[in-house]
């Protein structure tokens, strides 16, 4: 029984040029104490997707179109976006870690308040409880002489410092599933790093199913169980991450393996070949495979027939795609 | 040469993530930044002087400022009276002292009804958007689109009676607009922001966002308002004064001073001189309180100044 199971999960934006739909029936499930990435080309609809499980989208342009999130039985999608059920899962069960920590925290509130605000609300922690409790987070987290920086502003931490009190903020209720948009793509390689190897101990520690929305498939190659690929607001291929790397089934994730260089690689021993063209406009999209005008796969009938639907080539493996690629 | 990478290591020592920097409290911080600047001070000073005067005006006016002296009038300085007396004999000084008082107390009260009103409405018209945007919008359109002053005329002629607190009335009610809109705008850009985002993705409410994220960050901009607000309130209600809506006489308000010295304003010109100075200096003094406040508080100039 999964922890979170996303279902057919559909995300419209109404804009002036358009429907745009950003997530057109997404699913996926995440397991308990899993970590799971979701990956994908910019504008493909991940943070779109989770951002949708969270009811974070503002409406209007954004429009709930349907689906199911499944989270301990109850659909999350029938509560109301801003109602007492979604307030209290969301930062306390489900919780999330946003993309750019320069801009995620507030500037005119010391470190302190925004650590202890969680903790007050959703564990009705007085404030001396929550004071000291921020500050195990912050020991926990990295952050050095906790007792004292506690007190600073955010202007006072660096990019990857103030990540990580959003780590801290993030498990600060031990939450069952953490979200990360794109986690470390605003700090440089070596934080990087460290970041990923924090959250990773984290989550194994607390027994946190955490899901990493990325761009980066080294990340995922390193940290991540199971994987979903994303493309033009569906999910084109999932599966094991060691099945996906070494056997991957879909032209479009074959395509983003092949244009990742590998460090040690000797020149010309491997020629990088880059997925030509660009991700498709959401806007007006064609009832066939969106990835077709990219693909160097395609087969007569992709052309002809709608999206085909997802269809296992292995064990938990799955692409959305009518051709069948041997070998690797 | 040899000490000079030495010099750069110290201070990258310094400045570097683990060592602390130098902690002070935020009140010193306030002080520092608040008084370590001539215009600030002396802003403050100014004020200072005119609240402390309106506190003990009891005490320390010479005369009664309503007592007629008949056989006294349109002195010029004196040692009996600093400031001279008026038409009806009547000692400046201390008009000019329980004056304050009445103007204060008319800037204060008026100012901070209308910027409680005004935030709110502010705050929720950038909250809810949709008809409570247009609507509350809308409203302060039309308010501002009428001239201040007319508006206000308005106001206090149809509520007659002349107290103080119809002028009180007619002045917030007047700065209402400014302030909703103020608030607004500042609320939509703060709410545009991605820690707002994370605010809700924690599982905060909507108005503990507003009232816990937003209003922190939308406040700077209201403490300028408001301490500008008071000086503005204090030139209206001389205004409305001067038009003989305001404060009623007997009782001396700095508006109505300029009122009355004017029909001897080539004979007497200290009349109207002597509370005309008084209000540009008590304007000044606020806004310069003012903009000393906005920077001592904001978090963001922290480092800078």
């Amino acid at each position: 029984m999964a922890l979170l199971d996303v279902q057919d999960l559909k995300t419209y934006f109404h804009t002036e040029y358009g429907l745009v739909k950003a997530a057109d029936g997404v699913s996926f499930h995440i397991n308990q104490g899993e970590i799971v990435g979701l990956v994908g080309e910019s504008g493909c609809g991940k943070s779109v997707s989770i951002l949708s499980v969270m009811q974070l989208i503002t409406s209007p342009p954004g429009e709930k179109a349907g689906g199911k999130v499944i989270f301990e039985g109850k659909d999350l999608l029938k509560y109301q976006p801003n109602g007492p059920e979604m307030r209290a899962l969301r930062g306390s069960k489900i919780t999330m870690i946003f993309q750019e920590p320069m801009t995620s925290l507030n500037p005119v509130l010391t470190i302190e308040r925004q650590l202890t605000e969680t903790l007050e609300l959703h564990l009705d922690m007085d404030k001396a409880a929550a004071r000291e409790r921020a500050i195990e987070l912050l020991k926990m987290v990295g952050v050095p002489d906790a007792a004292k920086r506690i007190d600073d502003y955010p202007h006072m931490f660096s990019g990857g410092m103030r990540q990580r009190v959003m780590i801290a903020m993030a498990i600060s209720c031990n939450p069952m599933i953490i979200f990360a948009d794109e986690p470390t793509t605003a700090v440089d390689v070596t934080t990087q790093a460290q970041l990923l190897e924090l959250m990773k101990d984290l989550v194994t520690r607390l027994d946190t199913s955490l899901v990493i929305v990325t761009h980066n498939l080294g990340v995922v190659a390193r940290y991540a169980q199971r994987i979903y690929v994303m493309y033009a607001g569906r999910i084109i291929e999932s599966g094991p991450a060691e099945s996906i790397f070494a056997q991957p089934k879909h032209p479009y994730t074959i395509g983003l393996l092949n244009s990742v260089p590998k460090l040690g690689e000797r020149h010309g021993e491997r020629k990088l070949i880059p997925i030509y063209g660009l991700p498709p406009n959401l806007i007006n999209m064609p009832p066939t495979c969106a990835f077709l005008p990219r693909c160097t796969a395609k087969i007569g009938r992709c052309a002809k027939e709608p999206w085909p639907e997802l269809r296992s080539v292995g064990k938990d493996h799955y692409i959305s795609c009518y051709v069948d690629i041997k070998g690797k | 040469m040899a000490e000079k990478p030495k010099v750069s290591i110290g201070s990258v020592d310094a400045m570097g993530a683990t060592a602390a920097p130098p902690r002070t409290s935020e009140w010193r911080r306030f002080a520092r930044i608040f008084f370590g600047r001539k215009l600030y001070l002396i802003g403050f000073i100014i004020v200072a002087i005119i609240v402390l005067t309106a506190i003990f005006a009891q005490v320390i006016a010479p005369y009664d400022p309503i007592e007629n002296d008949l056989d006294h009038r349109l002195q010029p300085p004196s040692a009996d009276h600093w400031l001279g007396t008026d038409q009806l004999g009547r000692d400046m000084l201390s008009r000019i002292i329980y004056g304050a008082q009445i103007s204060l107390l008319i800037g204060f009260s008026a100012v901070f009804a209308s910027a409680i009103i005004g935030a709110l409405m502010g705050l929720a018209a950038a909250h809810y958007g949709g008809w409570v945007f247009t609507v509350i919008m809308r409203l302060t359109d039309v308010l501002m689109s009428l001239p201040s002053i007319i508006l206000m005329m308005l106001i206090a002629g149809m509520l007659k009676g002349g107290g103080i607190w119809i002028v009180v009335f007619a002045l917030g009610f007047g700065s209402i607009p400014g302030m909703a809109r103020m608030m607004c705008g500042q609320a939509l850009s703060v709410k545009q922001n991605d820690y707002i985002m994370a605010a809700r993705a924690v599982g905060m409410s909507n108005w503990r966002i507003m009232l816990t994220q937003i209003f922190p960050n939308a406040f700077p901009p209201l403490i300028v308002g408001l301490t500008m607000g008071i000086g503005g309130v204090v030139m209206g209600e001389a205004g409305l004064s001067f038009l003989g809506i305001g404060v009623q006489a007997p009782t001396p308000s700095w508006g109505n001073m300029v009122m009355d010295g004017q029909r001897f304003l080539m004979t007497n010109p200290l009349l109207s001189l002597i509370p005309g100075v008084a209000i540009m200096l008590l304007v000044f003094g606020f806004n310069m309180v003012g903009d000393g406040i906005r920077d001592a508080i904001d978090p963001r100039l922290r480092g800078v100044l």
